[in-house]
């Protein structure tokens, strides 16, 4: 294929993209404008841009993001250390590791969201459950890819630095650290999504502050369109910082 | 000396009775912490859990609950599959609907679902209904996504070969591109099945007139530790299978390929 015609292509797809969305967006605001689509169910377009203006401007948004994005922090702190931790013991011999793998591996098959309720009885409905959901599961997938980044490094590299007389320290450092990051990395993202999801969603099911309470909170007082807006302010930081662990991954890798 | 030094050998040559032994010790944990350091209100030894599973069941409405839940999981998975399977074969077999649309896609993937659970409610009301469209929101990305990563990875050589021996397109698609597809398929049917558990059983737990929801609200609030533990089991146990019943499917279509 010429590159004119690809080219052509390119921008004919670019095209197909922006008139869907562009369509998406008129039939929502003809829906609300003219149909007569209840605005309890879908708010009209213009009127939650306003809300969304009104809470970006009066920062009625900061006490919630506070509390999810704390909950996150130290859901996502302790699974990291625990993670890491655990995997690397497990990781030290082949042994460990054919008992303990396929142990986390099937936990982690379970849907963890189930524990919800459990947690709520236990840590009640403030943020201790919410950061007791998100560790849990975020701490499989960051546990997992450690075993897989440590357990599974090339045998030929470690022998060579052995013969070479490297020791246990130079061993780690040069050689081992360098073979299981990637690795590694992956499974501290993927964490972190996840720990996001979840707290976003225990938040949504039982809780007293946060983004998804928040929602929650809207929808029950039927006030769409301010929930729509709290929707859209909520996707953007997630989105946000899903961005930036990939990109944060992207970059450590490339090292 | 040589009775441990067998042992030893034993565990060693079977990691499986090891993995065995750490469950029974966390098993042993659980119970002894119950029985002796948390107070029974927010925790009951396994023991208890286990014998009273026959009472659980026939607590009033839950044999119900679970069969809503599985109905929900079921339909669910299926309108999944069956929308994930079209839209992936629209997607994937055109390399232009592929470039438009697939960015859209994955967009959509990749935004967190959980935040507009309360729409899907106000949309679909508190029934099955919102659970089943909530479902299928979280499991047919993940089958759109693997099926056109399935489709676009078939070797370019083997569609020109079929193309030139003159092979209609509907020959190419039953001869070429469906064996292609089948490994990927039943992947992204287990990741499809894993979404629509999540999707579900959030959406059971944020409001639930009649399914597992309801009552592992009712057993919480009721500080009733011993019934909620017995149907988280449960649940989970239904899972697992699910889960396991895609995975086995997958290995075996998948076979061919390694062979």
């Amino acid at each position: 294929m010429s590159s004119r015609q690809d080219r052509r292509d390119r921008l004919a797809s670019r095209a197909v993209q922006v008139g869907f969305l562009a369509a998406l967006m008129a039939l929502w605001y003809l829906g609300t404008a003219y149909w007569g689509v209840s605005p309890l169910l879908l708010p009209n377009p213009v009127k939650v841009w306003h809300e969304l203006a009104d809470i970006l401007g009066s920062g009625e948004y900061l006490p919630d993001l506070k509390v999810t994005l704390g909950e996150l922090a130290i859901a996502f702190a302790i699974s990291c250390t625990s993670g890491i931790t655990l995997g690397y013991l497990i990781s030290r011999s082949q042994y460990a590791i054919r008992v303990f793998e396929p142990l986390l591996a099937g936990v982690y098959s379970v849907p963890i969201i189930l524990f919800l309720p459990l947690y709520v009885l236990f840590f009640g409905l403030g943020p201790g459950s919410k950061i007791a959901i998100g560790t849990s599961i975020s701490f499989f997938p960051i546990v997992l890819n450690t075993i897989a980044g440590f357990g599974y490094v090339d045998k030929i590299y470690v022998t060579a630095a052995r013969s070479m007389g490297a020791s246990d320290f130079q061993m780690f450092r040069h050689v081992l650290l360098p073979a299981a990051l990637p690795v590694i990395l992956t499974g501290l993202r993927i964490g972190f999504t996840v720990a996001l999801l979840s707290i976003l969603g225990s938040e949504t099911i039982a809780s007293l502050a946060g983004l998804g309470h928040r929602i929650v909170h809207l929808a029950e007082a039927m006030e769409t369109a301010r929930m729509f807006a709290y929707i859209a302010f909520a996707v953007a930081i997630a989105a946000t910082l899903n961005t930036l662990t990939s990109s944060l991954e992207r970059r450590a890798k490339r090292q | 000396m040589s009775a441990t030094a067998s042992v030893r050998k034993t565990f060693l040559r079977h990691p499986a009775l090891a993995r065995l032994c750490v469950i029974a010790a966390l098993f042993l944990l659980w119970e002894i912490a119950a029985r002796w350091w948390v107070d029974p209100i927010f925790l009951s030894p396994p023991s208890r859990v286990v014998s009273e599973l026959g009472e659980l069941f026939e607590t009033n409405g839950i044999p119900a609950a679970l069969r809503i839940t599985f109905w929900e999981l079921a339909v669910a998975f299926a309108i999944s599959v069956a929308i994930g399977l079209v839209v992936g074969l629209a997607v994937g077999l055109s390399r232009f609907s592929n470039r438009s649309f697939m960015p859209i896609i994955l967009l959509l993937y990749g935004t967190p679902q959980v935040t507009i659970l309360p729409l899907f409610i106000l949309m679909f009301g508190i029934g099955p209904a919102s659970k089943i469209a909530f479902g299928v929101s979280h499991g047919v990305f993940p089958i759109v996504v693997t099926i056109v990563a399935g489709v676009q990875n078939i070797k370019p050589i083997l569609m020109v070969a079929a193309r030139s021996m003159g092979a209609s397109r509907w020959q190419i698609f039953r001869w070429v591109i469906f064996p292609h597809m089948i490994p990927s398929f039943f992947a992204g049917m287990r990741l499809g099945m894993t979404g629509v558990l999540l999707g579900v059983l959030l959406a059971e737990l944020y409001v639930s007139a009649a399914g597992i929801g309801y009552f592992t609200t009712l057993f919480t609030q009721n500080f009733d530790p011993t019934r909620l533990l017995g149907l988280i089991s449960v649940l989970a146990a239904m899972a697992i299978v699910l889960n396991e019943i895609v995975r086995r499917a997958e290995v075996h279509f998948g076979r061919w390929r390694t062979d």
